[in-house]
């Protein structure tokens, strides 16, 4: 009987490279910089580290195929390391792999690492991908806005909200998380703005505006994890381990049939229900200290409220219009400025959003640092609402 | 053996118009002298529009779900087919779910070849019907008269026995090599003589010649003609041929140059399914086809033309336009500029040919599957049901004609897409399927959840180095 992920496995060690345009940095520059800091942090030699995951989405755009670029950039000689991809989902999953290689006892200490280098194209937005061949013939390519802003007219349709009622409630949500980067210097963009410019932004995808999208940055983040028995030999006091890590991905129901509204992301609510299990937490708006969910453009975040169940069906608008997920609210909810802020280098993210929680957690936030949190979650949504991948990891103290 | 005739016919005339006055304003600096042709409206196809999908649509409103199981051939007719070697008519028996025993013909070379191709299959007894599907999306040198006079547009006519509106009294034909335009293989453009010499030494005399010719034959007085159909761009050529003829004037038919324009190969045929469309029964219809000679083609309304009612006359696709002033829009769309539309129009749209070719069915025919075990209706079918994970074969489920409304949707500007912005979302089948659709022809004033639609075969890509355009279906507003 599978006992879950709970407890088995600690963090002893993260970083995380400053994001934004890196025109002089290439993917191994981003790489060794949070790597580095990861294994200062942990206070290990490279030597230790027994497997790495490589968390790299778009292999044209970035380095290519394989685990062979993270291990000629780190210089990581004759131990497993592998390259994984599950859209935004990859920097997760970089972590799901390290950690479950722990839990499993086949390796003592482990590296999670992901990259990504978006600023390579030549033109904002993310890279424009063909999905396959059979695809190519039969599925219209739109942009990766179009595809999430599709829960807009499911949410207004649903919950009879507005148009003006909902882009407001979108554009605060991007308002807060401006608010909360304008505080974080690893941010890529570190400024507030105000709410009319906000909602006066050229359209991209309706209803979704210029601020509605989250930023596109070059970045990498890093995670090195082992068993709490052997963090608490290596030092280290107040252990941050893993209460929860799960992925759910669509079968095509809501792409292809008539059940879903387009009102929210069944995947989210899947992976959120058995994270929930996992970690043991009952009542996720009152025990949940704070979260780093998937704001790639504005609506996901406010649908994502709802499933995570922090919100109730319908009730998302008026949380965010109150407040509640703002850095002195109910549930701080991009503290660290979220993809808002530090843009979406897709193999990065999962784990850039666990180095927030990771710092809030151990007390090492600064300007941001919430007071005496308990459990932190994050929360990635890859592909497109209907079809796409969701992950979901909690954080917490090993005491709790 | 009963008699041949036409069974239904159904026009296509794409939604956009240009207003021709915008055409000329454009020109004004340089060609002041097309002010005088600057009235009325033009159709153009829009960027996925071509003489394809355009016949699709024709032949698809001439045909009922029982009536596809007839058609026994299909010629498709055009000066402009989108490829010169691979058959288009083949992709249009798909597109309409004809069944595949069809046999296929593509004509051209000329814009009488409509005509033509009427005149041999009334001739050419079959046992099944056979469809004659005319379509041309004419390109002309930005600033010529062309560019004024030309329009886009398909006609559909289903020929057989039984239950005919209208009937082949006989038809005449001659050869000449009087060139009043030609367009050399590989050049983009029409090139006109002049059109005085055209009017006289042509029109006036090589079609009154074999006119004269099948009229005697037939023991027909030409004031007995009821509807003249004369495709021509030169103001009133139509009617001095008529004169010269002692047809009546009034049965002189519009060339419907004010709200289309020459629709070139099909054109014939169009004005002969406007006659038909306001015809009583036993009237003479007389359509002629200009170009390297003639043909004359006359017929003669049925009983059942009272009771007919086509599923898209001509003035009803004429009714459909809107329209626009965006000079530019028409020449991106016909490729006479290439606008910068930047560094995502980059992406490579090379096509599988293998992979279109496992897929035809679902691609080209727009069949999805239902489920052997729970009933689910899908597109694309894959191995296993969407609904139930059950194995069992899916059942063919063809969608094209199937009722739908919109889900969810959106309009994407960041997207490269030619006519932005890009309208995409789910579209929901009353059936229970559900397939992420482009939408296109959207009035956003009009466009929401719930929105009525119906699909619509068009351009899904263009493949810029191969040539080789992607088709598929997407769903429009009804």
């Amino acid at each position: 009987m599978a006992t879950g992920i709970k407890d088995k496995v600690a963090i002893v060690g993260m970083g995380c490279s400053k994001f934004g345009e890196r025109w002089n940095c290439g993917t191994e520059h981003l790489l060794a910089e949070a790597f580095q800091e990861a294994l200062q942090d942990a206070g290990i030699d490279k030597k230790q580290i027994g497997a790495a995951w490589f968390g790299s989405a778009l292999d044209r755009a970035n380095v290519g195929n394989s685990a062979i670029p993270l291990t000629m950039a780190l210089r990581l000689e004759g131990i497993p390391v592998t390259r994984v991809e599950n859209m935004c989902a990859t920097g997760t999953e970089a972590l799901r792999g390290a950690v479950y290689a722990v839990a499993a006892g086949a390796v003592d200490i482990a590296l999670a690492i992901g990259a990504e280098k978006l600023k390579d194209t030549g033109y904002g937005g993310l890279p424009v991908q063909t999905k396959g061949t059979l695809n190519d013939l039969v599925m219209p390519y739109s942009s990766a806005p179009a595809g999430f802003a599709l829960l807009a007219a499911g949410y207004r349709t649903r919950y009879g909200v507005s148009r003006e009622d909902l882009k407001r409630a979108i554009g605060r949500v991007s308002w807060k998380s401006h608010q909360n980067g304008a505080k974080n210097p690893k941010a890529h963009i570190q400024k507030e703005v105000d709410l009319d410019t906000i909602l006066n932004a050229p359209m991209i995808a309706d209803p979704l505006g210029l601020f509605d999208c989250c930023g596109v940055s070059d970045g990498a983040a890093c995670a090195i994890v082992t068993t709490p028995d052997i963090a608490r030999g290596l030092g280290k006091k107040n252990l941050v381990t893993i209460k929860a890590l799960q992925l759910s991905l669509s079968s095509g129901r809501d792409s292809g049939t008539a059940g879903w509204d387009g009102s929210y992301v069944r995947n989210t609510r899947i992976a959120a229900k058995k994270a929930y299990e996992e970690a043991g937490i009952g009542k996720p708006r009152k025990e949940l200290s704070m979260m780093e969910v998937h704001d790639c453009f504005s609506i996901t975040e406010l649908v994502t409220m709802e499933d995570l169940g922090v919100s109730e069906d319908g009730g998302a608008v008026k949380d965010v219009m109150d407040g509640f997920f703002d850095a002195d609210g109910g549930v701080p909810c991009q503290i660290d400025g979220g993809l808002k802020c530090f843009g979406h280098p897709i193999g990065a993210s999962g784990l850039r959003m666990a180095y927030e929680n990771y710092l809030q957690l151990t007390g090492r936030a600064g300007p941001r640092q919430l007071k005496s949190p308990t459990y932190g979650l994050s929360h990635n949504l890859g592909g497109v609402p209907y079809s796409g991948v969701s992950a979901i990891s909690i954080l917490g103290l090993l005491a709790h | 053996m009963s008699e041949i005739g036409i069974k239904s016919y159904a026009a296509c005339v794409p939604r956009l118009r240009m207003d021709r006055a915008a055409i000329a304003a454009a020109h004004a600096w340089s060609l002041p002298s097309l002010k005088g042709l600057g009235k009325g409206e033009r159709s153009f196809c829009n960027w996925d529009e071509d003489s394809i999908t355009m016949g699709v649509e024709a032949a698809r409103a001439c045909l009922s779900s029982a009536s596809k199981q007839r058609v026994g051939s299909l010629t498709f007719v055009s000066t402009t087919p989108p490829f010169a070697d691979m058959q288009n008519a083949s992709i249009i028996v798909r597109a309409c779910g004809l069944p595949s025993s069809t046999a296929t013909l593509d004509a051209g070379g000329s814009l009488r070849a409509g005509i033509s191709a009427l005149i041999r299959a009334l001739r050419t007894r079959e046992d099944c019907d056979a469809l004659i599907v005319a379509a041309d999306n004419r390109r002309a040198k930005p600033g010529s008269t062309q560019e004024m006079q030309y329009g886009s547009g398909a006609l559909a006519l289903r020929l057989g026995a039984g239950d005919i509106i209208a009937r082949l009294i006989g038809s005449a034909s001659s050869a000449s090599s009087f060139a009043d335009h030609f367009r050399a293989e590989g050049e983009k453009y029409d090139y006109y003589w002049e059109e005085r010499w055209v009017r006289d030494e042509g029109y006036l005399k090589i079609i009154p010649e074999a006119v004269e010719r099948l009229l005697k034959e037939k023991g027909v007085r030409p004031d007995s003609i009821d509807h003249f159909c004369m495709p021509a761009t030169i103001a009133g050529a139509a009617a001095a041929v008529a004169k010269r003829l002692k047809i009546k004037p009034e049965a002189v038919v519009d060339n419907l140059s004010s709200k289309c324009g020459d629709t070139g190969a099909a054109h014939a045929l169009m004005m002969l399914a406007a006659a038909l469309e306001k015809a009583a029964p036993e009237e003479k219809i007389l359509v002629v086809g200009f170009g390297a000679g003639c043909d004359a083609l006359l017929l003669e309304t049925t009983e059942a033309i009272r009771a007919y009612k086509s599923a898209s006359s001509v003035s009803a696709a004429l009714a459909r336009g809107v329209i626009d002033r965006n000079y530019t829009k028409l020449l991106s769309f016909a490729g006479e500029i290439d606008l910068d539309w930047g560094m995502r129009s980059e992406t490579d749209a090379k096509t599988a040919l293998t992979q279109l070719y496992r897929a035809q069915d679902q691609v080209m025919s727009f069949i999805g599957g239902r489920c052997g075990d729970c009933g689910a209706i899908q597109f694309p079918h894959l191995v296993a049901c969407v609904n139930c994970g059950s194995t069992e074969p899916l059942t063919p489920y063809p969608l094209a004609d199937e009722p739908a409304k919109v889900a969810t949707f959106t309009s994407d500007w960041l997207m490269f897409y030619p006519a932005p912005p890009l309208y995409v979302g789910l579209v929901q089948f009353d059936n229970g399927a559900r397939v992420l659709m482009e939408m296109v022809d959207v009035d956003p004033a009009k466009f929401d959840v719930g929105s009525a639609l119906r699909m619509v075969f068009r351009i899904k890509e263009k493949d810029g180095r191969r040539h080789f355009n992607r088709y598929f279906w997407k769903a429009a507003p009804i």
